[in-house]
């Protein structure tokens, strides 16, 4: 398989991972500014307990999505940087605010005005961030990032592709999906009772508006993401993959809803795919819909072969090294994906 | 402002401000890990609550630093994707070597920092290297692409596109030794001045705990043998500027005429307009014999370059002479601790000393921001030297002034926070059980 092939597919893996952990963190931390009920506090300690350990280990998925992309797709993240400047800077602000202040709060000691301040950031950030993530993403779909190949230079401005409905019904989208999955994670490491019950609540409450939202995007890209809309719904593969990620959907909250809580999260984990990869496979053959495909303004050969050497050698030396972070925190009943 | 130089302000803006927590990232492992393992080898309890107390607070600022990083990754693209365009591709082999290294640096963080309890001792100091390993690994790759905007090699460009990368070329540019040793031990020569100068400051004001008295012997030994190599590594590194950035090396020695017996100019103000140095003292022939062994080498002085093509002499030979002066105090400082412990006297009941190494806390950060305005604005006007300017490199984004003014602010708020907060950590009762990072205890499980 060609080299170009391989790091599309690791960016795709990489951003599915990135969803189900570092995604899953910000999605916790929406559950705590939405703490409520009388169990509000163990709630957030819960959250607090949740993320601590492994939120910065989480995170570096991203920033492995953003190496490959400069490394391999150079041309194609010039055009996503210089159209996209307003929604990743604001992405930024909101991976640099919901870090500071999950810490600052956990350390503000007797300032219980600063606790409660950072609260409120730590809360908007979390929310603001996956709805920015998703947009992005999705603005790369739309066919409006317009470049001139030849000369590397944007010819479109920096608000129309991404700044439309349908880019930033999938920022929503992504923002309920890491809540679904974050209140799945939290209700398994709940353990059980009434806060777990809380968790289940929120869970089938954020999974419902998934679907809600998820069907009215996927109008949306109709109109909105042309090229995207011919792979989700006219390709040969595109009906059975629809239908069967809508199934996993269904059956994720269905046993959430009986309280299988551990399946339901697999499964979540499986729908989150079917989200994921299908939007990769969607855009084939495009890095950036219309006007780089995969193969073109690429790094040279050497550049893709080295990385991609290290992605297929280094990824299988983290896995025992995650195997143990999540082992230690998360108990050995919950030894998973979490 | 120009966008340019709004775009060149928050780049530096973002460094300056994850430079100090990378640093921090990079040394404060070790010295957690040395007081665990004085603990483990010692029994003394008062080891365990320095290592914990230190880790309780470093815990705030590797994640800043963790954050603060992120932006930079990020911004590189976003405010100089030209430059990135040919960077990204020809460094991108050591960038996922790095993205690995974070890996195993976040990883070994949550384990090191929450797991206390949950690890057997061994296991846990284990975690505490592999952080520390990792942290200056990740230092290496990053600082190796820094050297390779200063002495670029490995590569071949047409129309600004990258045409053939040698990826192992790039990685071995002729600064990148020099460069990645220098930064590294910077990092630990202002930590462990930084730490000791923070301890002494509370024995100085009559806190008698006696983690206090233990912390500032492990962290000076650290800070001081350090500094002592920084001697050596400096001069390689001025050397490797001299024969690879001639330009950088004439702002930096504020030399303006090429000539053989170059002088060196301690201290005053190098006039770019003026094209000459004022108020400095200056001994004959010494940056010659200092860069090439040789008295009446030939030293190419900045009027050699068309104005366009200089950097700001004024700001960095400033840069340069302030960072070289945080040096030498911090090694008299260094000399001054030696000399008590040599003649077995009670360092910690000198005054003085305590007060001079209070005072002498931030000057490694200072050396440290300071050396970067050196390598950064020394490198003006190319991003990439003799290869690609910074003007051709910036974004067409308009008003970047209002993402400047953002982070500004953002940062200040964080700066203002952090402080606010290691306040707390510092001056906090000395039972380290308290205020211990997570544990069980402190976590009532659901009912």
């Amino acid at each position: 398989m060609l080299p170009d092939v391989l790091l599309a597919s690791f960016l795709v893996i990489f951003l599915w991972v990135y969803t189900l952990s570092g995604g899953a963190d910000f999605g916790c931390g929406v559950w705590d500014g939405l703490a409520s009920g009388p169990r509000r506090h163990q709630q957030r300690q819960l959250i607090k307990t949740a993320l601590g350990p492994i939120w910065e280990a989480n995170h570096v998925w991203l920033i492995v999505v953003v190496v490959v992309m400069f490394a391999c797709f150079p041309l194609a993240w010039s055009a996503i940087t210089t159209t996209l400047f307003i929604p990743l800077t604001t992405m930024l602000l909101g991976i640099v605010l919901r870090g500071s202040a999950f810490v600052f709060r956990s350390h503000a000691g007797p300032y219980v005005e600063v606790r409660r301040q950072w609260s409120v950031l730590f809360a908007v950030a979390s929310t603001v961030t996956p709805v920015m993530l998703g947009t992005c993403l999705a603005a790369v779909a739309t066919g409006r990032i317009r470049m001139d190949v030849k000369t590397g230079k944007v010819t479109t401005n920096f608000f129309d592709a991404w700044l439309a409905p349908f880019p930033l019904a999938v920022g929503v989208m992504t923002l309920l999906l890491t809540s679904f999955l974050a209140a799945i994670y939290l209700a398994v490491e709940a353990r059980e009772g009434a806060l777990q019950d809380d968790f289940r609540q929120r869970g089938l409450m954020a999974g419902v508006l998934l679907g809600v939202v998820a069907l009215g995007t996927l109008a949306l890209a109709r109109t909105g993401a042309p090229h995207l809309w011919q792979g989700l719904v006219h390709q040969p593969w595109s009906i059975p993959w629809q239908v069967g990620t809508g199934g996993v959907s269904v059956a994720a909250l269905v046993l959430l809803w009986r309280r299988r809580f551990t399946v339901a999260r697999v499964l979540a984990g499986a729908q989150t795919a079917g989200v994921v990869w299908g939007f990769g496979l969607a855009m084939r053959p495009y890095v950036v819909v219309p006007d780089v495909p995969l193969g073109v303004g690429m790094a040279p050969l050497s550049v893709q072969w080295s990385v991609t050497w290290v992605l297929l050698l280094g990824t299988p030396v983290l896995v025992p090294a995650f195997y143990a972070l999540f082992r230690i925190f998360k108990g050995s009943r919950s030894a998973s994906v979490a | 402002m120009s966008d340019l130089m709004a775009a060149r302000s928050l780049m530096a803006l973002s460094l300056a401000f994850h430079i100090v927590f990378a640093a921090i990232g990079m040394a404060m492992p070790l010295l957690m890990v040395l007081a665990e393992a004085q603990w483990l080898r010692t029994s003394d309890a008062a080891w365990r609550t320095l290592a914990r107390r230190w880790a309780r607070g470093a815990g705030i600022l590797f994640a800043v630093g963790a954050v603060s990083g992120t932006v930079l990754s990020l911004e590189l693209g976003m405010l100089f994707p030209a430059f990135m365009r040919v960077a990204g591709p020809v460094l991108g082999m050591p960038f996922s070597l790095e993205g690995l290294a974070f890996f195993t640096e976040a990883i070994f963080l949550g384990i090191y920092l929450y797991g206390w309890d949950r690890v057997a001792p061994r296991w846990h100091v284990l975690s505490g290297v592999m952080v520390a390993l990792a942290g200056v690994t990740s230092a290496g790759f990053v600082v190796t692409a820094n050297a390779w905007m200063n002495t670029p090699t490995g590569f071949t460009i047409e129309n600004g596109v990258v045409t053939q990368v040698d990826v192992w070329a790039a990685i071995a540019n002729p600064a990148a030794v020099s460069e990645v040793i220098h930064m590294v031990l910077a990092a630990y020569v202002a930590v462990g001045f930084g730490v000791a100068g923070l301890h002494a400051w509370l024995i100085a004001r009559g806190n008698v705990a006696p983690m206090h008295r233990r912390a500032v012997p492990l962290a000076l030994s650290v800070g001081s043998v350090a500094m002592v190599l920084q001697l050596l590594s400096g001069h390689e590194a001025a050397v490797m500027v001299a024969k690879t950035q001639p330009a950088k090396a004439a702002a930096m020695e504020a030399l303006w005429d090429t000539q053989r017996c170059a002088p060196m100019e301690l201290g005053g103000y190098s006039d770019d307009e003026a094209e000459r140095v004022i108020g400095a003292i200056r001994i004959p022939c010494l940056l010659s014999l200092m860069t090439y062994g040789s008295l009446d080498a030939e030293m190419k002085g900045l009027k050699a370059w068309p104005p366009q093509d200089r950097p700001r002499s004024s700001v960095v030979h400033f840069a340069f002479d302030l960072m070289v002066g945080c040096g030498m105090a911090l090694l008299l400082t260094a000399l001054w601790w030696g000399l008590l412990v040599l003649r077995r006297q009670p360092w910690w009941e000198r005054r003085g000393f305590l007060t001079v190494l209070g005072l002498a806390t931030p000057l490694g950060f200072v050396a440290i921001e300071a050396g970067w305005v050196v390598a950064e604005v020394g490198r003006q006007p190319w991003v990439i030297q003799d290869v690609m300017r910074t003007s051709e490199a910036v974004t067409t984004v308009p008003d970047l002034t209002v993402p400047l003014f953002v982070f500004a602010a953002l940062y200040a708020v964080l700066a203002l926070t952090v402080v606010l907060l290691m306040r707390v950590e510092v001056l906090q009762q000395d039972d380290g059980a308290r205020h211990e990072p997570t544990s069980d205890a402190e976590v009532p499980r659901a009912a």
